[in-house]
């Protein structure tokens, strides 16, 4: 599963409420979670944000509030991986059963600039920057997280086994 | 084992389990917040109708009580349609309070169960010896499905607390203290175990400072060792009192840390990072907007306690407010009854109906553009309280109320008599 796009990149600690801010927590259609994504950190993000980009960021990307907004917000910006030096357990948890696809990959954050064009390997856990002809080693996903990911999540999975 | 392995392996209807493990836990308690309607939309797209359990999922609408927008009341009148129509026993309104305050207080919380919870801050319940975790929308919404939750055993990080702790240095000092050392991801996916003799000598209220803040350093849950202080908070409540898992004495610990608190002063998170930790000498004198007392971390009796003996007979600094939010309406009454509320209302604070308040930016207190805010809440990340260019500072209930008093960040223990109250309300 290879996934290439434009980079956004940024820091550490990037937290929940800067992924999507609390004011906001009321809204949850998808389409209308998806206009404030990263407006904490960024408020001209959605305006820049192409379908297939990239979020590029440092160590412990998505801490703080358990809000699944945040991966809403992601995953229906047209976001099409997060690659990240690690990632905070609650966000890492409701990516995956929503089928936003991510990678730990370390030092990507500054091997990477914003605007380059990456590609991404979940398989192999390898992350190509195409721009600067650099090629980085992430931690390929676990087989438990990819058939979750590949099946689009844990809701048609569920549904399949629960529904009536 | 650790306790909290034994709590998995219970759960898990193993016999022993070990960290790193992936396990299919049966969760004794879900609970679901005003903040996530998408549980229900999850629930119902997985083709879900009936809860698995009612008696193990209790509602609480407490980020925003009462409903300060349409959007939320039709949120939360969702909620409560869906708890009745599900034959939900536990539903907390918004008269109650914070989750992570009310579920202790109703004995809904006891020693060696596994509590899941759509928010961040369910590790609080680790000081009821609690396997308490929190999860997102559709991670829950399984739970409701299946009854279960797929978890990875954690390994455990030991933080041992030594010496005596100061006069008017409180947990709160002490966890920022340990986040600011240990910093933000020092525990992602671990849990947190508190030792030592400075655990021991701290009531219920203290304690659960230090665990619901173990999550600030990523911690999946954190955990005390319950003994005599826990029962004693506990069996009047639960109406009985469970046999407690205990940690085998040879299991091993990922990584182990001691902090002496004996020479602490007041420490604080500096915006806008919960581990920016600075002492109260090195930011004293900076002006201050708002003071907040409340939340599922500093609105408890103890905390008020402590701002109406800075504030007794005193008045705040008429260029800023002091917002007070008691964490229940539990809280509320016993603050009430012990003359606390009186003595706050006439020193200046402006009291607001028990829940998470503007802790999450969303009513009752945000911030605006150029504001500076000491607050006895978690989280300082830009945004948090309202305007991204407000500045938060994190800090004990006692700072807080010093500062609402100068006027600026302030050393609380100047107005504090050497004898602080030990109560435990
Ligand atoms: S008081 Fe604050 S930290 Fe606690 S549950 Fe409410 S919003 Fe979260």
């Amino acid at each position: 599963m290879s996934i290439k796009g434009n980079a956004f990149v940024f820091g550490k600690n990037i937290d929940t409420d800067q992924i999507y801010p609390g004011r906001y927590l009321e809204l949850f259609e998808p389409a209308d979670v998806a206009k404030h994504a990263m407006e904490g950190v960024n408020s001209e993000f959605t305006k820049q944000v192409q379908a297939g980009d990239v979020i590029v960021a440092a160590t412990n990307f998505g801490c703080g509030s358990s809000r699944e907004h945040a991966a809403i917000t992601i995953k229906h910006s047209g976001v099409s991986v997060v690659v990240a030096e690690s990632f905070a357990r609650i966000f890492y948890r409701n990516c995956i059963n929503l089928g936003v696809p991510l990678l730990v990959c370390p030092r990507v954050s500054e091997k990477v600039t914003e605007g380059d064009s990456v590609e991404v390997n979940l398989m192999t856990g390898e992350v190509k920057n195409l721009t600067q002809g650099v090629t980085l080693q992430g931690e390929a996903l676990s087989a438990h997280a990819m058939a979750i990911i590949a099946a689009g999540g844990v809701k048609p999975m569920f549904k399949a086994k629960y529904g009536q | 084992m650790h306790a909290l392995e034994k709590i998995l392996a219970r759960a898990a209807g193993v016999p022993a389990v070990k960290a790193g493990e992936i396990v299919n836990a049966k969760v004794d308690l879900a609970e679901v917040n005003d903040l996530y309607l998408q549980v229900l939309k999850s629930f119902h797209e997985m083709g879900g109708t009936k809860v698995h359990d009612p008696n193990k999922v209790t509602f609480v609408l407490d980020h925003y009580a009462p409903a300060p927008t349409i959007q939320s009341a039709a949120n939360q009148k969702a909620m409560r349609e869906f708890v009745w129509d599900q034959g939900i026993p536990h539903l907390f309104d918004i008269d109650a309070g914070v989750c992570h305050q009310v579920m202790p207080e109703a004995g809904l919380v006891f020693p060696g169960m596994l509590l899941v919870a759509t928010d961040s801050h369910t590790t609080t319940h680790g000081a009821f010896g609690a396997f308490g975790t929190g999860v997102g929308a559709t991670d829950l919404a399984c739970i409701l499905l299946t009854g279960e939750l797929w978890l990875r055993v954690p390994e455990v990080i030991k933080v041992e607390l030594t010496g005596t702790l100061p006069h008017g240095v409180m947990a709160k000092d002490v966890v920022l203290h340990v986040l600011g050392k240990l910093k933000a991801d020092a525990a992602a996916y671990k849990a947190v175990e508190y030792t030592g003799e400075v655990v021991k000598n701290l009531g219920m209220a203290e304690r659960m400072v230090l665990c619901n803040m173990a999550v600030e350093m990523g911690a999946k849950t954190a955990y005390i060792a319950p003994d005599e202080v826990t029962r004693a908070y506990l069996e009047p409540r639960l109406g009985y009192y469970p046999v407690v898992p205990t940690t085998d004495s040879d299991y091993v610990y990922v990584a182990m840390h001691s902090f002496d608190v004996t020479d602490f002063e007041p420490q604080l998170a500096a915006p806008h990072s919960v581990d920016n930790l600075v002492g109260i000498s090195e930011v004293a004198g900076i002006k201050v907007d708002q003071a907040f007392i409340g939340t599922c971390t500093g609105g408890r009796v103890e905390d008020i306690a402590v701002a109406a003996e800075i504030l007794k007979g005193k008045k705040i600094s008429q260029r800023t407010r002091l917002v007070i939010i008691p964490a229940s309406r539990e809280v509320f009454l016993t603050a009430t009854k012990l003359g606390y509320v009186e003595t706050l209302i006439e020193a200046g604070a402006t009291f607001s109906t028990p829940g998470c308040g503007p802790c999450l930016g969303a009513h009752q207190g945000a911030l605006a553009p150029g504001e500076v805010c000491v607050t006895a809440s978690s989280r300082n990340f830009p945004g948090r309280m309202g305007s991204t260019q407000a500045e938060i500072y994190v800090a004990s209930p006692a700072v807080c109320a010093a500062s609402a008093l100068e006027g600026k960040l302030a050393d609380p223990r100047k107005y504090l008599c050497k004898e602080a109250a030990t109560n435990e309300y």
